[in-house]
């Protein structure tokens, strides 16, 4: 921070951040009262912000429900396999795009982006056919398929506007001393895009693990943790909820928390 | 050490023709300016030179070996780059010694080139620094450094100073051919900048429309330029041109004639610092319409009848504005060139 701040300066900065903060954590720091804040505080009115008893039994109760921990395991199995297809098809697609005039290109970013125009419902329910088929149905790679075809337009036309602000020269710099193509991508283009490819990540993550209707439609016992909430929490007790609710919500923090080294990666400035 | 030779190279894009198949013989450890404004061509040449563009004809030979179907990192060249293209990510001793580690080099063989070469550029200091905390001109010493650490056969340098402000590009030009002539590396250097070119080269090829008009030494192509173009390229301020009819071996203008190459319509080619300031009764009839004085001399601007034209005087002289004089011109420095063509008229 700006040590030259004025004091009112430094009263409204400080004011922001804990009204941004708030913001985010509040809800956060509530749902997390109820999964484990006990019985009673789960109904009590008006909520208390410290936690009256601390108890782990919900959580733990909810964890041992049949199907919690696989679904667990496959939402994070999907959204793994999502981030990981996502970045390896579409920043390549986007370095195409970014440095290479080809014919058809813009018809290509159109139709990049056409995927999005379908409701969902026409592409999960052919898809599900489709998946029966194969043997990909009911699985959490076939999810990931879906998911990945979601987040790939954001990933191609992200990583395009990234990769273009990497001058040129840099890449032939590292030709001229060197380097082959793909070590000059790997050894200078790649460091430098690493805040957006996390930030592409983060995307990707956030998609899949949020996605309900698709993984519902394309699962039956292989089901998603978002799924699996959604067909079983309407019939849970309260608390039950809270605990689901904070299950789905550490994970995606979490992610974040772990990318955001390679988020705000600026070297020399902030170094690493 | 290699010497580069440059055969017949074409380049289009498509139906534009940037190169109409150049040739230039550039000999071991000299030191050659590619010249020229913007849009002539220098910088594809100097691309197709280091592999990053591909010709449409002709060959490129560095060093004996034809390296047309090479790729950039086999053709022995270094390069500096307009804007630096030093490398965020590293610290500026990691992209001094990057070249020398693509090679695999050994790490103290690495240390003590990349030692050497900051030492030359006097940015020992600067090692353990990341670029984004470099000025314009530290960065441009990196860059600079980092080319000359691997010991390249070829020097490519496309406009190196053109983005540093005008004392530092002073200083950095000094400490460049100080620095190249101690390295002795072939250097084939684009500029469009013609002081840069006539302080810095051996040789200056002047491009213009895709193709080297003249190539030569600085002092030659000044002062004996082979075409209008070139004469009006170098130089500051830039030749005079005035057009005049001769017969009988003399071209006139106003009242005073001077012996001319050819009869019928002339061109002739004077610079401002070749012709002398005298009274209004002799000389060309020049009249000034604004005086600068620039400290060195003064800068007069004004016509020849109704030509456009420069002349210098000396600081002390008294000039005034509107005032009529006569320039006499060193006829030894005189050029004189075809109106039609452009090209230089030699004295018969």
């Amino acid at each position: 921070m700006n040590p030259a701040m004025t004091p009112v300066r430094r009263l409204l900065f400080w004011t922001l951040v804990a009204v941004l903060l708030l913001w985010v954590l509040l809800p956060i720091w509530l749902v997390a009262m109820g999964a484990f804040g006990g019985r009673a505080a789960v109904f009590q009115w008006p909520k208390s912000l410290l936690p009256a008893s601390l108890s782990f039994d919900h959580m733990a109760a909810f964890l041992a429900v049949e199907g919690v921990a696989n679904a667990f395991l496959n939402s994070v199995i999907a959204a793994a396999v999502t981030v990981v297809l996502s970045v390896a098809l579409g920043a390549p697609a986007g370095y195409a795009l970014a440095r290479y005039a080809f014919r058809g290109a813009d018809a290509f970013k159109l139709l990049v982006l056409l995927t999005r125009a379908f409701p969902l419902a026409i592409l999960a329910l052919p898809l599900a056919v489709g998946f029966i088929r194969i043997g990909l149905y009911d699985s959490p790679f076939g999810v990931a398929l879906m998911h990945t075809v979601l987040a790939l337009p954001f990933a191609v036309l992200v990583t395009q506007s990234l990769f273009m602000g990497i001058p040129r020269e840099l890449e032939e710099a590292a030709w001229v001393f060197g380097c082959s193509p793909v070590q000059a991508f790997f050894r200078v283009v790649m460091p430098l895009a690493l805040p957006g490819l996390a930030a592409t990540a983060i995307f990707a993550f956030v998609i899949s693990w949020n996605e309900v209707f698709a993984a519902s439609v394309l699962t039956v016992r292989e089901r998603t943790l978002t799924a699996y909430l959604l067909a079983v929490l309407s019939e849970s007790p309260l608390h039950t909820r809270f605990a689901g609710g904070l299950l789905l919500i550490l994970p995606s923090v979490l992610f974040v928390f772990a990318v955001r080294k390679w988020l705000f990666t600026v070297w020399g400035i902030s170094g690493r | 050490m290699a010497d580069i030779l440059i055969d017949r190279v074409a380049k289009s894009f498509g139906a534009a023709r940037a190169l109409a198949e150049v040739s230039l013989q550039v000999a071991d450890g000299e030191f050659v300016a590619l010249l020229g404004p913007s849009g002539c061509g220098k910088t594809t040449l100097l691309r197709i030179v280091a592999g990053l563009e591909t010709a449409s004809g002709g060959r490129v030979v560095i060093g004996g070996r034809d390296v047309g179907a090479l790729p950039p990192r086999a053709r022995g060249i270094a390069m500096v780059f307009q804007n630096y293209a030093v490398f965020p990510h590293m610290t500026v001793a990691d992209n001094i010694g990057f070249g020398l580690r693509m090679q695999k080099r050994p790490v103290e063989e690495v240390a003590r080139q990349v030692g050497r070469a900051a030492e030359m550029l006097r940015i020992s200091h600067l090692l353990d620094r990341w670029p984004a905390r470099l000025s314009g001109g530290q960065r441009q010493r990196v860059a600079v450094a980092r080319a000359l650490a691997v010991q390249p056969a070829v020097l490519l340098m496309d406009e190196p100073l053109s983005n540093l402000d005008a004392l530092l590009r002073l200083e950095m030009r000094a400490d460049l051919k100080a620095v190249l002539r101690e390295a002795g590396t072939t250097t084939l250097y684009v500029t469009h900048d013609q002081t840069e070119a006539m302080g810095l080269a051996d040789r200056i090829a002047v491009m213009h429309g895709g193709v080297i008009e003249q190539i030569g030494a600085p002092g030659a192509i000044y002062a004996r330029p082979a075409t209008r173009f070139v004469g009006g390229f170098l130089g500051s301020p830039p030749m005079n041109f005035l057009l005049c009819s001769a017969s009988g071996g003399r071209a006139a203008i106003g009242d005073f004639a001077l012996a001319a190459p050819q009869d019928g319509a002339v061109m002739l080619g004077l610079r401002a610092e070749d012709a002398v300031p005298v009274g209004a009764a002799e000389g060309i009839p020049f009249d000034v319409r604004v005086v600068e004085p620039m400290g060195a001399h003064l800068l007069l601007t004004g016509a020849v009848g109704d030509q456009p034209l420069r002349a210098i005087a000396p600081p002390d002289a008294a000039i005034a504005p509107g005032a009529r004089i006569g320039l006499r011109p060193d006829p030894a420095r005189l050029s004189w060139f075809d109106p039609e063509t452009g090209r230089r008229l030699e004295a018969a």
